[in-house]
């Protein structure tokens, strides 16, 4: 349990509120630079992928920070013995291995479709021949 | 030997013992509090298989529904365009309620049962309204730009154009790679609103298109889909295909169905936890927990479920609304 006074933990609790509600205002307007709907320009100045990853990069980490911000302060996390807070916060870290392996396989999918689409753009008499080759090869083999 | 355990518990609760027996109580929380970590921990892994999904499906898409243009609509404004603004109220309004719930839970724990009262009172109004703002946000998706779970109206270019009228000529409305559109529906209520879309810099342009045809069919200017859809059709004017006529086509299948199931899991949660929320405050106003002595725990519990429901919704914020 805590082992603030009730005024302590009450300003604590009035402190974090107001930092949630600063963050969830600069992530807006985080957004709305990064559609372009203010300041244009910097779509136009900037490297428009460079700017999707600061800006998306940024409003990941901010929205990470009002997480660690809810779990410690509001659902008093830091308060409990550290056996507890483990218990519940390392197996979250298989999330980092199941963000990564799915971003990963749906970047690859999004691939073979590109793939495929490029493929089908290729004349039918040059992919025929390829598949001749192909098939004189396998007569070969047997 | 169940029966023995069972003897056993009877026997301490008879003699005013508490219910554990092994010493320290582990990890210095009662068992309902741990539980509920735990539950909240398994919770935290069906939201993240469902946010994870959500965010394999989009990065496999070329194009996804941009989200200041899908969210731009607010209660009484018209067809203003509002980027975001309503979804940041919402945030706010789950952020304030869960503010009241650490007071009603700090209230709790120097035992003033109408402290606890009135902040638990207002932490059920602010799910309450969260509820309400979710219900409008569902019903101008569904029934004003005829979203499904299914069908996604909420397309993308992918090349320039210029959209053709009903004579085949070239209008007015050109637009660029990346820019949005909302496919419309035959019978519905679209052309009123010109004047106001035109005012927003072309966000509005969902609203401008009036439909000459009301019945489905491959005309000049739109092909008319056997539910009704308008695909409008463009002429490209960069590119491979510069000069082919076009007709819109839908955006990614997966966004209705991932946008309905997440937010509606997430609303699930609000609603079960406001139903919660009203049990336990009648057991406040009953004086159930001042016969306890146990610093109004079960409160305390709430809270942590009540902050989670925050937790998840900074999360679907962030892959929903803002990215």
């Amino acid at each position: 349990m805590s082992s603030h006074t009730y005024e302590e933990s009450k300003s604590i609790a009035t402190k974090t509120i107001i930092l949630l509600a600063i963050i969830t205002v600069v992530e807006v307007v985080i957004a709305y630079i990064g559609k372009g709907i203010w300041f244009p320009g910097l779509q136009e100045s900037m490297n428009p992928r460079l700017l999707t990853i600061l800006l998306g990069g940024a409003m990941i980490i901010l929205s990470l920070y009002k997480a660690v911000k809810i779990v410690f302060e509001f659902m008093h996390m830091s308060y409990e013995v550290p056996a507890l807070s483990k218990t519940v916060l390392l197996p979250l870290l298989l999330l980092v291995w199941g963000v990564i392996a799915f971003l990963w396989e749906g970047t690859a999918w999004k691939g073979y479709r590109q793939k495929i689409i490029d493929k089908n753009e290729v004349p039918a008499e040059s992919q025929m021949q390829g598949m001749l080759i192909k098939q004189l090869e396998t007569e070969d083999l047997i | 030997m169940a029966t023995d355990t069972l003897e056993h518990h009877d026997v301490a609760h008879a003699e005013g013992k508490p219910d554990w027996n092994g010493g320290n109580a582990p990890m210095k929380a009662s068992y309902g509090k741990l539980m509920m970590w735990y539950f909240l921990l398994s919770d935290a892994f069906t939201f993240a298989g469902f946010l994870i999904a959500y965010g394999t499906l989009r990065v496999m898409m070329p194009t996804w529904p941009v989200p200041d243009f899908v969210f731009q609509l607010f209660p009484f404004m018209g067809h203003t365009s509002l980027p975001l603004m309503f979804v940041t109220l919402m945030t706010f309004i789950l952020l304030f309620s869960s503010w009241t719930m650490v007071r009603a839970v700090q209230e709790g724990h120097r035992e003033n049962q109408s402290g606890v009262a009135v902040w638990m009172f207002l932490t059920i109004l602010g799910g309450a309204a969260f509820l309400g703002c979710q219900a409008w946000e569902w019903t101008t998706l569904i029934a004003k730009e005829n979203m499904t779970v299914t069908t996604n109206p909420f397309g993308t270019h992918i090349e320039s154009g210029v959209y053709i009228d009903n004579d085949g000529q070239e209008t007015k409305e050109i637009f660029e790679a990346g820019e949005p559109y909302l496919i419309g529906v035959i019978g519905a209520d679209h052309g009123d609103h010109g004047d106001d879309a035109h005012d927003d810099g072309g966000h509005g342009d969902a609203f401008v298109y009036t439909p000459h045809h009301d019945k489905p069919g491959d005309y000049t200017d739109a092909l008319i889909d056997e539910r009704g859809y308008i695909h409008k059709k463009y002429k490209v004017t960069e590119g491979e295909d510069a000069g082919m006529i076009k007709s819109q086509a839908f955006g990614p299948k997966a966004f209705g169905g991932l946008f309905f199931f997440i937010t509606g899991f997430h609303g699930f949660h609000v609603l079960s936890g406001v139903l919660f929320l009203i049990i336990i405050f009648i057991n406040v106003m009953s004086g159930l927990y001042v016969k306890r002595k146990n610093g109004y725990e079960m409160v305390e519990k709430m809270g942590l479920y009540w902050h989670f429901v925050d937790l998840v919704w900074v999360f679907v914020f962030l892959l929903f609304y803002l990215l």
